[in-house]
């Protein structure tokens, strides 16, 4: 791993330097379209109409349910195998109540549909078809809870945003950081869309873990940023977008090093989850979690550093200062050619 | 001495997360010894299962609305978020049914705090009397008044149209007679709490000691924007003991309230009383002794703190749209298989195994720092969900353990960006004893504006937020909370104790913090300083001064130019 140290090293130093601020208009460009594919694409999947844009589960949306009574053996797999016997791509919610009935959740079903799942249900458990009942359900997140949550988020930002801009002592920082937040969270979720997994209550808890993570990995980037625009470490003979990117490059080893640990076992879980369970709790929502967590160590280095050098390069001291700075730059090389 | 004094605040530290864990172990210990608590967390409905409760209209007259539906399962789910962070679910079912699915049993206060409406009135007492319909005649005997026997074509209406609820004048002879040939114990409540809200009442308190003849409604609960529970206290300010409920109204109740307490001073009799009833029954009907203009009574009634608690949460929540009756309450199998619940632990095992791997990799020695402090991260958070669960009623569900374990990932990065600094640190040429001091308190702020941020977002969530959204909140919280303590209390100490022993201060190439490999010479701006005292030979700084000059950047070359020219000049 010497390599990867010497690596490190030459991203403090600044010999070796990615060019986050100078190419910023090109990672401008990656982020709006990954952002676009992240709105249209959940939305072509669904035929364009935007109640089918994600799949929602019956958590969000009510569903059928299903009562089989006084059965001999309760056991929850008849179920799955029933519902999957004529719908089998449903992954029904089985419960077992009372020591001797079954309880089945599923999506909401036609009428047609709900007659044959009870006829399999009833046949699965050996019962005659009388003693199976079904209705519908309503939301166990309901709209009140969505409303709640959405309010608690506006006013996390409202504060966060305050926060960090006293704490930065500029308010062109949290705005990125809000923008950078937005951008991670919307991917996020295009990804649901996109791949059409079912959207849980666990996902949406990912998608708010995710929405912390965003924010905190732009805070540590920023902090380094800080220092170096305006702390003890900062280098006069640096333009603003020089010092920024020096500040990326020298937490760069910090971002990778956080992703993979952070990825690893969310990983773990999703490849467990998916391959080897199938659908389910845990691959819906450690695959939030995982594309989370890589899009918001990206989103630091990629686009909100940049950004926020593009605004502070615009203010006319620091425009100055730095057009002055490029000219002494670009006259040393002169010399040094010479 | 500074040495020493740091060596001594490391061990303070460290002793100080000591007790920290010993509180936490003992605490959760307590609870298993005293109060039948568990060395495990609970675990929420889709890992364990729980009861199922089904809740049917009372009123069955009337034909229950969508729109009441929804508004009764937003308040039940209030009250029984109120009671704790137990991640229950609560839905509708068919066209009137609301379900309830709690983790484990509940007990008679929870069933309770789930389906009584709730509905407050404050309403004038007319006038008071004995539970039953005997009535004593003239000659000293007594004889019960029959119900059916009340002349249906008596006046009904008021001849005078009463002034104010606690004019006598609502009392025609029609509603007189029905008083009269009321009993308590043979009354059916149940109607007593759909009764109209402009018209007078006819009804007893809980225990049905007591017949009230009550006016219409002064102030409904609707106007209460909050209330609590408290223990009554003298004017001298001792407790009695004694629980009661803290009402809070608005500006309109406040207005309304101060108008009638007002007249009520002015009466005597049954007619001084005011009686407040909950959901039909008379729970106190306190004398007025003073007007009562700050909009702040008090509701005492005979309560323990636990039903004083659970009337308040009540009150705070709003009345339910309709009463509601439990038709069922059976118990449920969790509805994720045991399965799920495995291959969860071992899948976080596995990956919490390749960041063992991946940290050895990246911090060699130092990595054994990162997994020791994950591991105290680890400690700490099982024994605070284990109090919690035992203490607040918190249960873990699957996304719950996923969660957990994707915050020790996330808590890991603390060490990083601690690690890296002091390896920054090493990089401008300082000793390392000196690195790890300089890179802490660079790296401790950062550290405490990324926690706060955190924070912030568990708290705002937890206060804001209802159902499992809390239950998120309540475990990034602790999380945040565990990290700032971990990387506080042990990691920085623990580096500060090794950072003088020799494998590391002397950057034995496999302790992660090599100077030489890191460059540590380098001073950066093309100047170099010969490091004393740090243990490293004379050749290899030498070489590393030569390996550095070479890695100068364009930048730093003709800086070092430039001030070389100035020198000239």
């Amino acid at each position: 791993m010497a390599s990867f140290g010497q690596f490190g090293n030459d991203l403090y130093s600044g010999a070796r330097s990615f060019r986050f601020v100078g190419l910023r208009r090109w990672w401008y460009l990656v982020s709006i379209v990954l952002v676009l594919v992240s709105i249209l694409g959940p939305l072509a999947r669904g035929g364009f109409q935007v109640d089918k844009a994600f799949n929602f589960g019956i958590e969000f949306t009510g569903g059928s349910e299903f009562t089989v009574s006084n059965v001999a053996d309760p056991s929850q797999s008849i179920a799955s195998e029933a519902v999957a016997s004529v719908e089998p791509q449903m992954v029904p919610k089985v419960t077992i109540v009372g020591g001797n009935s079954v309880r089945v959740q599923t999506e909401q079903m036609t009428n047609q549909l709900t007659n044959e799942v009870a006829a399999a249900l009833a046949v699965g458990y050996g019962v005659p078809e009388t003693q199976v009942t079904s209705s519908f359900i309503g939301a166990t997140w309901g709209a009140d809870i969505t409303t709640q949550a959405l309010r608690a988020l506006i006013v996390f930002l409202i504060l966060a945003g305050i926060v960090l801009a006293l704490y930065f002592r500029t308010w062109k920082m949290s705005l990125v950081a809000i923008i950078a937040l937005i951008h991670d969270v919307i991917i996020t979720a295009g990804i649901y869309g996109i791949s059409g997994f079912e959207v849980t209550p666990g996902a949406v808890i990912g998608l708010l873990t995710i929405l912390g993570y965003s924010l905190y990995d732009t805070v540590v980037v920023f902090d380094k940023i800080r220092e170096n625009t305006t702390g003890q470490t900062r280098d006069a003979s640096l333009t603003y977008g020089q010092q920024v990117n020096l500040a990326v490059n020298q937490t760069l080893v910090r971002s990778l090093n956080t992703t993979v640990v952070g990825a690893l076992p969310v990983a773990a879980i999703l490849f467990i989850g998916a391959f080897v369970l199938g659908a389910g709790t845990l691959r819906d929502i450690s695959l939030a979690l995982l594309v989370g967590i890589v899009v918001g160590t990206y989103s630091t280095s990629f686009l909100a550093a940049p950004l926020y050098a593009g605004m502070r390069m615009r203010e006319p001291a620091i425009k100055k200062n730095d057009e002055r700075l490029l000219e002494m730059q670009e006259k040393a090389k002169e010399r040094v050619v010479a | 001495m500074a040495r020493s004094a740091q060596v001594r605040h490391a061990v303070r530290n460290l002793i100080w997360l000591g007790v920290i864990i010993g509180l936490l172990i003992a605490g959760t210990g307590a609870g298993v010894l005293f109060s039948g608590a568990s060395w495990a967390p609970k675990l929420a409905l889709d890992l364990q299962g729980g009861t199922q409760i089904v809740l049917t209209p009372q009123v069955n007259d009337a034909a229950v609305t969508e729109e009441q539906l929804k508004q009764a399962v937003a308040i039940i789910r209030q009250r029984v978020d109120a009671s704790g962070v137990s991640e229950a679910e609560i839905n509708t079912q068919g066209s009137n049914n609301v379900v309830v699915s709690i983790p484990g049993t509940p007990d008679k206060e929870t069933l309770a705090r789930i389906e009584a409406s709730a509905k407050l009135d404050f309403r004038p007492v007319l006038t008071t009397s004995g539970p039953t319909n005997e009535v004593i005649n003239p000659d000293g005997t007594s004889s019960i008044v029959d119900p059916s026997s009340v002349d249906p074509n008596l006046p009904s209406t008021p001849t005078i149209s009463p002034s104010n609820g606690s004019d006598i004048n609502w009392v025609t002879p029609a509603l007189a007679a029905q008083y009269q040939a009321f009993s308590c114990a043979s009354e059916d409540n149940q109607e007593a709490s759909a009764a109209p809200a402009d018209l007078p009442l006819i009804t007893c308190d809980p225990g049905n000691t007591v017949k009230y003849l009550l006016g219409p409604v002064e102030v409904d609960g609707s106007d209460i924007s909050d209330a609590s529970a408290g223990v009554i206290t003298t004017q001298t300010g001792a407790s009695t003991g004694q629980w009661a409920v803290d009402i809070v109204f608005n500006a309109v109740g406040t207005k309304k309230f101060a108008e009638t307490t007002t007249r009520l001073v002015g009466l005597t009799g049954a007619q001084n009383q005011f009686a407040i009833v909950l959901d039909g029954r008379v729970i106190s009907a306190p004398s007025t002794q003073s007007a009562i203009t700050n909009g702040k009574p008090q509701i005492s009634g005979g309560f323990t703190q636990e039903s004083a608690k659970t009337l308040a949460d009540q009150l705070k929540y709003g009345a339910l749209p309709i009463g509601f009756q439990v038709e069922s309450s059976e118990s449920i199998s969790a509805t994720l298989g045991s399965t799920q619940l495995l291959s969860g632990l071992i899948a976080g095992a596995i990956g919490l195994a390749l960041v063992i791997v991946y940290s050895l990799i990246q911090y060699r020695t130092l990595g054994f720092v990162t997994i020791l402090s994950l591991v105290m991260a680890a400690v700490i958070t099982y024994f605070c969900i284990t109090i919690l669960s035992a203490q607040e009623g918190f249960r873990l569900s699957l996304s719950g353990v996923v969660g957990l374990i994707v915050a020790i990932g996330i808590t890991a990065d603390s060490f990083i960006v601690y690690f890296e600094r002091v390896r920054d640190e090493l990089r401008e040429g300082r000793s390392l004893e000196t690195a790890v001091d300089s890179g802490w308190s660079r790296a401790v702020r950062t550290i405490l504006v990324s926690g706060a941020v955190n924070f912030l977002a568990a708290l705002v969530l937890f206060i804001l937020a209802v159902g499992n959204v809390r239950g998120f909140a309540l475990t990034l919280g602790l999380a945040t909370i565990v990290d700032i303590v971990v990387v506080m209390l042990f990691t920085h100490p623990l580096l500060q104790l090794l950072s003088r022993r020799n494998f590391f201060a002397a950057g034995h190439s496999l302790s992660g913090l090599n100077p030489a490999s890191l460059n540590a010479v380098y001073q950066g701006r093309g100047r170099f300083r010969v490091a004393s005292g740090t243990g490293i030979k004379e050749t290899k700084i030498k070489s590393a001064s030569r390996e550095a000059a070479k890695r100068q950047t364009i930048a730093e070359r003709k800086a070092a130019l430039e001030a070389g020219e100035r020198g000239e000049d």
